[in-house]
């Protein structure tokens, strides 16, 4: 699947196998850019990474793909259909968890699977297989019945990523869904979107750790301060280096912290 | 390492105003009411040295008693205003014990009311400058009184502070502390005609607080003006031994929290006792979710709770009022008042859902079913909530032809309030605690915007009920059953269709303003 997803001209017709068409997205806040006519093409199937170093946009690009944060221009198609233009029916194929954001946390885990199922508008004896599903695949049964207020910050991602899979969408969108999560809880997550990928669904995960993207997606987009650097396959992003060195290339880094001398024991 | 406490804890203060302009008129507010009352308390001690030791004595003990007692309760409902000195955080560095326990005393004493204490009970010792031995004792008494207000307030912080990682404490007591709050008008009021009618209650209760360790410290000077002096003996060792045993726990708990920092332990033992609650039951669509849902936040989320409390002490308020200034109106008013806060709740609804709203917008949730879902909830307990509040004054006074107008009134406001609270709460969120934080807390904001909701809101509402208002006045006044049953059917069938409009209006506010709406969520926290 070696979809040439960059650049994508604007105004271009709906490239057959996308499942996610973000095309020029842009948003201002009080005069400073945050996405600067972002577009996007995220082929169906594909397990796509978008990187970037803290305030590159990735959370506001994703907030305006998902119907959260109205963009000052530019659009975004759910397999071919407009986010904007027809929310209930984009919102219906997309599974979405949002960084930084409150859960219904006074419910317990199984409440809040069985709450997002039936806002999804699934009758109930769906909603309680599934919801057996999920809390047995997240391995969380066990703590079905406590409250999200008391669950470790993993756990929490946990049911927070299974209350976005409960109406089985065909796209996931996931802001940071690895930040502050145990490496086995992360183990449990990939395996369980992997899989998901394999079955014909399409994923795309914003993340810090190059390492995670390189070994999990197939595809990657680097934004810096609003824009696209590159995007594309994994490999033709990293053209032969590491992933995380071809990152900090792009993005420009900071070397080594000098005048800290007095540390140096 | 004692002034250095002292001085970080200026410095935090000053930051901190400096930070926030809201913080800074909170203290100087603070600081006029604490004058004013500290002034009205100076005066009086200074005027008690002019009355003869058998009056003064029980006074400067129920007023000391009193002061205490604030001083020991205020950690448990305030729980992290004043935590700034919080010994956990101390725990990484290398103090001696003894020292952080002196520096956190004298830093409990900065602040208004540490300031309004010592000033206070530094007059006690005015009242009792009537010979030598008196005063010695009133600076005593005075001294081991400060250092109780101290060193209980600081024993009692540690304490909940250990206990309030539990969630559920904290919770619960929060809530049980709203009461006495909520009836201290009533109860002060009482008191004082108490004063008026029973001297001899007061100072009997004055005796027995003398000997406990509330009174006993300003019981000393008490004891030796009136020439009891075995007996000043007595309380003076009682206030002694009560202020080293507060001090020894204190440090023990200290002691403790240096080495087991807060953490946030969960209280998993209560698993497997809770099943899908109103989820179960409720129906099986997004509104009916939506209603199962804010239904379980009525009952677990300390803000959902801290409205509903208020509301059944709305009669016991107004009875209390009404029957001070002969007023038996206002008493009558009880049902459409509680009825007003009830609806009237529901204007807070989605600020209180924080960022969480998110998920109905993510999940595509219709506006109206959003709408639906939060009223249906409030109107299970709030319908049968308000009739019965309505009813209460009416079985206390025997009125009962006025019932019907004034039920139609209650029914009116709850009906009418709740659709209107549908439409402002699509449009306008307002400042509230964040999840999880204290329902007390005012949090700085958009204040203005608050402000101005309620104020137009309330006067929304005005219009809308005024039909029944109107309705029930004639019946007041001209004393024919025919106005009430009227304004109990208007209060019905306007309320009903006020509902359903403001629930459709507020629906299609919600489906085209969403994405605003969650926006200000994210602003606001």
């Amino acid at each position: 699947m070696t979809l040439p997803s960059y650049p994508v001209p604007e105004g271009a017709g709906y490239p057959a196998g996308s499942a996610l068409s973000i095309r020029g997205l842009a948003k201002a806040f009080a005069g400073k850019t945050a996405v600067d006519g972002i577009s996007l093409e995220v082929p169906t199937g594909s397990f796509y990474g978008l990187v970037g170093p803290n305030g590159a946009g990735k959370t506001t690009t994703l907030s305006m793909a998902t119907g959260l944060l109205r963009p000052d221009a530019g659009t975004a198609l759910v397999l071919g259909r407009d986010v904007w233009q027809d929310p209930l029916g984009a919102k219906r194929l997309m599974g979405v968890l949002p960084d930084g954001v409150r859960l219904f946390d006074r419910l317990s885990g199984e409440q809040l699977i069985t709450y997002a199922g039936l806002l999804h508008g699934l009758d109930r004896a769906t909603v309680v297989a599934r919801t057996r599903d999920l809390l047995e695949a997240f391995d969380l049964t066990g703590d079905a019945r406590n409250l999200v207020v008391d669950y470790s910050a993993g756990m929490t991602k946990k049911i927070a990523l299974a209350a976005s899979l409960v109406h089985a969408p065909r796209l996931l969108v996931l802001d940071e869904p690895f930040e502050s999560v145990d490496p086995v809880s992360a183990a449990n997550i990939r395996a369980i979107l992997t899989d998901y990928v394999h079955s014909g669904g399409t994923v795309i995960v914003s993340s810090h750790v190059m390492d995670l993207v390189q070994r999990m997606c197939d595809h990657v987009a680097v934004v810096a301060q609003g824009r696209i650097l590159a995007a594309g396959t994994v490999d033709e992003v990293r053209s032969g280096s590491s992933l995380e060195d071809r990152f900090v290339e792009l993005v420009g880094g900071h070397g080594p912290a000098e005048g800290l001398s007095w540390l140096h024991t | 390492m004692v002034a250095h406490l002292i001085t970080l804890k200026l410095a935090l203060l000053r930051n901190g105003l400096r930070r926030n302009v809201a913080q800074l008129v909170g203290l100087i507010v603070a600081s006029l009411y604490g004058l004013g009352l500290l002034f009205l308390a100076v005066l009086g001690l200074i005027l008690l040295r002019l009355v003869n030791a058998g009056i003064a004595g029980p006074i400067v003990v129920l007023g000391g008693s009193a002061l205490l007692a604030g001083w020991t309760f205020a950690p448990i409902l305030v729980s992290g205003v004043d935590l700034t000195l919080d010994p956990g955080r101390f725990a990484p560095y290398p103090i001696p014990l003894s020292r952080l326990l002196v520096g956190q005393a004298l830093g409990g004493l900065i602040g208004v009311p540490g300031v309004c204490t010592t000033v206070a009970l530094a007059s006690t010792t005015v009242t009792w400058a009537r010979d030598p031995l008196t005063f010695v004792a009133g600076v005593l008494g005075a001294a081991l009184a400060l250092g109780l207000c101290v060193v209980v307030s600081r024993l009692v912080a540690s304490a909940v502070t250990d206990l309030a990682t539990s969630r559920r404490f904290r919770e619960g007591s929060r809530m049980v502390m709203m009461v006495p709050i909520v009836l201290l008008g009533p109860i002060v009021g009482l008191a004082i005609r108490g004063m008026e009618t029973n001297l001899d209650a007061m100072r009997a209760l004055a005796q027995v607080l003398a000997w406990t360790p509330f009174g006993a410290p300003l019981g000393v000077p008490a004891a030796v003006a009136e020439g009891h002096l075995p007996e000043a003996f007595v309380k003076l060792l009682i206030a002694a031994a009560s202020l080293v045993l507060a001090a020894w726990a204190w440090s023990r708990a200290l002691a403790r929290a240096l080495v087991t920092p807060a953490s946030r332990a969960s209280s998993g033992s209560r698993a497997g006792r809770r099943g899908l609650g109103p989820f179960g039951w409720m129906p099986a669509s997004p509104g009916g979710a939506i209603a199962a849902r804010a239904l379980t936040y009525w009952v677990r989320d300390p803000r959902y709770g801290t409205a509903l409390i208020i509301v059944p002490l709305v009669p016991v308020i107004l009875f209390f009022s009404s029957a001070q200034q002969h007023q038996s109106n206002l008493f009558l008013l009880s049902g459409p008042l509680a009825a007003f806060l009830l609806a009237w709740s529901l204007a807070t609804d989605v600020s209180y859902d924080s960022t969480a709203f998110s998920l109905h917008l993510t999940a595509g949730v219709r506006g109206r079913a959003d709408r639906w879902g939060r009223a249906l909830a409030l109107m299970t307990f709030a319908l049968p909530g308000a009739v019965v509040i309505t009813l209460v004054p009416f079985a206390v006074s025997g009125r009962w032809d006025l019932l019907p107008g004034y039920l139609g009134l209650a029914l009116g406001v709850l009906l009418s309030g709740s659709g209107l609270a549908s439409v402002v709460s699509a449009r306008f969120t307002v400042t509230v605690p964040l999840p999880g934080e204290s329902p007390f807390k005012r949090p700085p904001g958009n204040t203005t915007q608050t402000f101005l909701v309620q104020i137009g809101g309330l006067v929304t509402l005005g219009l809308l009920v005024l039909p029944e208002i109107v309705l029930v006045a004639f019946s007041a006044s001209t004393g024919q059953a025919g106005y009430g049953w009227v304004s109990l059917l208007v209060g019905i069938v306007l309320g009903s269709a006020l509902f359903v409009l403001g629930i459709t209006l507020g629906g299609m506010w919600l489906d085209r303003r969403g994405p605003e709406v969650y926006a200000s969520l994210v602003r606001s926290g």
